[in-house]
């Protein structure tokens, strides 16, 4: 559970700053246009795809003051050091996206406590950066740690957003997501994604022998937990919008079947009973419905089935294979491949079943449908030789390439439809990798994994 | 666990044979006489008859039979191979089977899951044109995740896109 922190009362249990300092004077005023930013005024930029203005846009991220270093029960020792690290996680969410070139706490003063809610702005003016991202960290009595987030405009000498958070021990790194979700979400205008959770396929062992096991991690890769042991090949997790469940395929007893998993308590039980293959698990926005594909006598369909338990309904019912749906966000429509044409295509029809009609006409095949969160896009993979991931838009125009690659699939969507994951597979060695990559496409970069990855699921914004 | 007769055969044979070793016989076998062979008659060497080692043995590869690029019919070579697994089947009407279907790497996961599913059952219901009781054919598909080729060139791919049948000792 995370705790958002009122900053003013923080302030004073603080003693910022000039209280701290003892000197009788008035505490300072708070910059009140950042507090208040005009109506209409949600950012400096109206969409990311607008990057070129963007690629310089510095920001300076120093170590996170304390108010005493002490003793921390995280992992990432005291408070001091907690804060140099707070620092570290923000520069490298906010590295990669195209964005922002943040500078990281190595290269940087220390500021002060008292530093935190007053910036020497001439000192980092001097340094020519755009923006400053302070903070401060401080232990509490009964373990939480509370971290608060303030970003600054150099050039202004203004304060444009604060936060602060009181947080377990153990979700320390969350408070440095949320702060980087504060400061892109202030400077871009888009929706905050990096407090944010992903289920993938852990993969080890040579290709013909491939050990496929059920995991989890932060945005970032960290946090990771091996969720099954690789006795049953797991594929194709999704995260419950709630984050309490985990939907995904595994040869448990030694068919496909889709289960329903409790990360915290790691049990889990059949989605249905069927005495055929059941695939491509997936959860209505609202969390109330699973699509789910079953195979009967060779042939797939498309259902859905309350996430409670109830009776399926059948949604598809072409003699080809139906796969792969994913609900629009607001869950009246449904994006789906069939191969009724010949060959996979891109679908959509009411949540219903009703309306099916096709949307994708590029030549080759197109699969792997995901919707976006805003709704404006769904992902897909186009295969034509290679496998690459691309994005168009609801009613099939605008197709455009994503990656480049000899074999990119299964895009996933951030919470904020601005950024997406896939995975890579390696011609050849068949190795796999999680990969990431905006909506420009120019910026792609590799998830840190302990082992090979596949089958990437971004969770939402946590709650 | 089902115990095999013809199993407990050969390894009943196996203890007499090696039992014997160990002592000399009290007396010696009366004389084979004649230009008979004095070759001691042989064991079973080859896999126990109905086994799933002699359904290999038996069919030479045409356990496995392969498709083209996103197709599940079934070509004569194909059908071939499959009445050779049929006459097996008649053989030993107690065997039951599961039909693997495979896909090569080039398609995305899900779909080919749904792909392997559908050419178990192309190659399961053709052995039941074949005489062979549905009830004893289960299929499974694995997709793309188990390759038995691992190139990633034509040749491999061709190799992965097939059904295997194997048969439940």
């Amino acid at each position: 559970m995370i705790t958002r922190t009122a900053l003013s009362a923080l302030a004073l249990a603080l003693g910022l700053p000039a209280a701290a300092q003892g000197v009788a004077q008035p505490a300072p005023a708070q910059p009140a246009p950042a507090q208040t930013p005009p109506a209409g005024d949600v950012g400096l930029s109206g969409s990311v795809s607008d990057t070129s203005d963007w690629q310089n846009q510095t920001i300076d991220i120093p170590a996170f003051a304390t108010n005493a270093d002490v003793p921390t029960q995280t992992n990432a020792g005291g408070t001091a050091a907690l804060g140099f690290t707070l620092a570290s996680v923000i520069t490298a969410d906010l590295q990669n996206n195209g964005l922002f070139k943040p500078t990281g706490p190595g290269a940087l003063p220390h500021p002060a406590l008292a530093q935190i809610q007053a910036p020497e702005f001439g000192g980092w003016r001097a340094r020519g950066t755009d923006m400053l991202i302070q903070g401060y960290v401080r232990a509490e009595p009964d373990g939480q740690v509370t971290v608060g987030c303030y970003l600054y405009d150099i050039a202004l000498g203004q304060q444009l957003a604060k936060a602060g958070w009181t947080l377990a021990p153990g979700e320390w790194r969350r408070a440095a997501h949320k702060c980087a979700d504060l400061v892109y979400s202030r400077l871009s205008g888009e929706n905050p994604f990096f407090d944010s959770r992903i289920a993938y396929i852990a993969e080890t062992g040579p290709k013909d022998h491939r050990l496929k096991r059920l995991a989890i991690m932060d945005s970032d890769g960290k946090n990771h937990e091996f969720l099954t042991t690789g006795q049953a090949t797991a594929l194709t997790p999704r995260f419950s919008p709630d984050y309490k469940s985990i939907l995904y395929l595994s040869y448990f007893n030694g068919q496909p079947r889709i289960y329903i998993l409790d990360p915290a308590t790691r049990t889990q039980r059949l989605l249905i009973s069927a005495n055929f293959p059941l695939f491509a698990p997936r959860w209505s926005p609202d969390g109330k419905w699973v699509l789910y594909s079953m195979a009967q006598a060779g042939n797939t369909d498309i259902y859905k089935v309350p996430a409670a338990g109830g009776s399926p309904v059948k949604l598809t019912d072409s003699p080809g294979i139906d796969i792969g749906g994913s609900f629009s966000p607001d869950g009246t429509k449904i994006v789906f491949e069939s191969d009724r044409s010949g060959s996979q295509q891109v679908y959509v029809m009411d949540a219903d079943g009703s309306n099916q009609k096709r949307i994708s006409f590029f030549g080759g095949r197109s699969a792997t449908p995901e919707w976006s969160p805003r709704g404006d896009q769904i992902a897909f993979t186009h295969i034509a030789g290679n496998l690459r991931v691309a994005v168009m838009d609801p009613q099939g125009g605008n197709m455009r390439y994503l990656t480049d690659s000899w074999q990119d699939e299964a895009p996933t969507w951030a919470p904020n439809g601005r950024v997406i994951q896939f995975f890579r597979t390696a011609k050849n060695s068949g190795k796999t990798s999680v990969w990431q990559v905006d909506l420009t496409g120019r910026n792609e970069r590799r998830l840190d994994t302990p082992v090979d990855g596949s089958d990437p699921a971004w969770g939402p914004l946590r709650p | 666990m089902k115990i095999n007769p013809a199993l407990v055969a050969v390894l009943a044979a196996g203890l007499a044979v090696s039992a014997c070793s160990k002592k000399a016989p009290k007396s010696l076998p009366p004389d084979p006489g004649g230009s008979v062979s004095t070759v001691a008659p042989v064991t079973q060497q080859g896999p126990v008859p109905g086994s799933q080692a002699d359904f290999v043995a038996t069919m030479m590869g045409q356990d496995t039979i392969l498709f083209d690029t996103d197709k599940y019919n079934i070509d004569s070579a194909d059908q071939t191979a499959l009445a050779a697994q049929a006459t097996w089947l008649a053989k030993y009407p107690a065997k039951r089977v599961t039909l693997e279907g495979h896909c090569d790497e080039r398609g995305t996961r899900e779909y080919n899951l749904a792909l392997g599913e559908r050419r178990a059952n192309a190659a399961k219901n053709y052995l039941v044109t074949l005489g062979v009781d549905p009830a004893r054919i289960t299929t499974v598909s694995y997709g793309k995740e188990r390759p038995i080729a691992l190139g990633s060139d034509e040749a491999s791919w061709a190799r992965n896109r097939r059904a295997v049948t194997v048969t439940i000792d």
